[in-house]
């Protein structure tokens, strides 16, 4: 639906990182966020990181935040609950820090093991001081992330994107059955 | 039941002897923190208070952002066992110049010396861990290089792995169990981060 008619939102969170210099982009495989990482594996410019959860991802944008290089965090909103100890080092370093979080539980979603966390991502992030952004138009996405992006690195934020689910369309699990 | 001789204290400062601008240490929290630091507390250390877990990762995004730099990441057994898949990710990085010197005593030091999973197996009620070995997990990780240093005729090979082997290196050196005074770093992580980057990039 969504995700069909609008295929170019990711492309362009693509050259939103681009814009802003991040040359180091941690993820954890993705199906949302699939085609962005795979642009930024055949970059150049920019080195990406698998992780084996996400919270290293905190602590690998904390070391390139010292190091002099810009970062950005790829997770699934599944992935946030992992990072909520390791989330207090932006806060206790006060380091520039982008994180793209693909929703799950989010709008019409199919897995009820989905929602509990789905639903608590926006209120934990809030409680370890993130930035919230919220995107569910794909004519947003480019303004959104590059927003959040100037939060992040020119104001100093520690700031999440949260891609709806709305945006990214939901999983078909009984198409997916039915193949 | 290894009895570990080497001390951690002046093992670290031999390993950070003559640090220059070239050397950037990571020290995770607790002991490790308070060993570089009574080596000599410099700005080009970034020695943790919190964030259990950490230092392997952000070695590797410092040892990324400074190819031409040398990155030593000094930690413990037990911080590194809540982190163990952090060395495979350093694995699929292959970064060059990244150290990682796990001292290895063990023990849960700061909580009071409790058995971490690198004691070993059958120990006694208390004292009971996996035997786990942190040089065996990180090479099956992908991490090629690693050794393990028990001896004091080992530590001077050490020293030069440490600092200048082609990367990523992995050294789990297995330390006494002291008590040992606390000598702390400034404590306010920003204040930290700036006066690293500020020596580092020449702003904060």
């Amino acid at each position: 639906m969504n995700a069909e008619t609008s295929a170019d939102w990711r492309d362009e969170i693509f050259e939103v990182f681009q814009t802003h210099d991040i040359k180091q982009v941690y993820h954890v495989p993705d199906a949302g966020h699939s085609r962005l990482i795979e642009h930024c594996q055949r970059s150049n410019a920019i080195r990406t990181v698998p992780l084996t959860t996400e919270e290293e991802g905190i602590a690998l944008a904390a070391g390139a935040w010292l190091g002099g290089q810009r970062s950005a965090l790829l997770m699934q909103s599944s992935g946030v609950g992992n990072t909520i100890n390791m989330m207090g080092l932006t806060k206790t370093l006060r380091f520039p820090f982008l994180t793209l979080i693909t929703m799950r539980g989010d709008w019409g979603e199919f897995n009820s093991w989905q929602y509990p966390m789905g639903q608590g991502t926006p209120k934990v992030l809030e409680a370890m001081g993130v930035l919230l952004y919220s995107v569910d138009k794909a004519s947003e996405v480019r303004g959104t992330v590059d927003a959040a992006a100037r939060s992040a690195f020119n104001g100093g934020q520690s700031v999440a994107v949260l891609l709806r689910q709305k945006l990214i369309g939901i999983k078909d699990f009984a198409k997916k059955a039915a193949k | 039941m290894s009895k570990a001789t080497l001390q951690r204290r002046p093992l670290v400062k031999k390993i950070l002897e003559s640090a220059d601008d070239n050397l950037l240490v990571i020290a995770g929290l607790g002991s490790s923190n308070w060993d570089i630091t009574e080596a000599g507390d410099r700005p080009l250390n970034m020695p943790l208070w919190g964030a259990m877990g950490a230092p392997v990762s952000m070695g590797l995004g410092l040892a990324l952002a400074q190819p031409n730099k040398r990155v030593l990441v000094i930690t413990g057994d037990a911080d590194l066992l809540m982190s163990l898949g952090s060395l495979a990710t350093v694995a699929t990085q292959q970064p060059d110049n990244l150290a990682i010197v796990v001292l290895d005593n063990e023990k849960f030091g700061e909580t009071g010396n409790q058995a971490s999973h690198t004691s070993p197996l059958n120990n006694g009620p208390t004292e009971s861990g996996a035997g786990a070995d942190l040089a065996l997990i990180a090479k099956g990780c992908g991490i090629a290089d690693v050794g393990t240093v028990r001896e004091a005729g080992e530590v001077a090979q050490l020293v030069k792995d440490a600092r200048t082997r082609k990367g990523p290196v992995f050294r789990l050196v297995k330390v006494m169990v002291e008590k040992l005074d606390f000598v702390m770093p400034p404590q306010d992580g920003a204040h930290l981060k700036d006066r690293f980057r500020q020596a580092l990039l020449g702003h904060p």
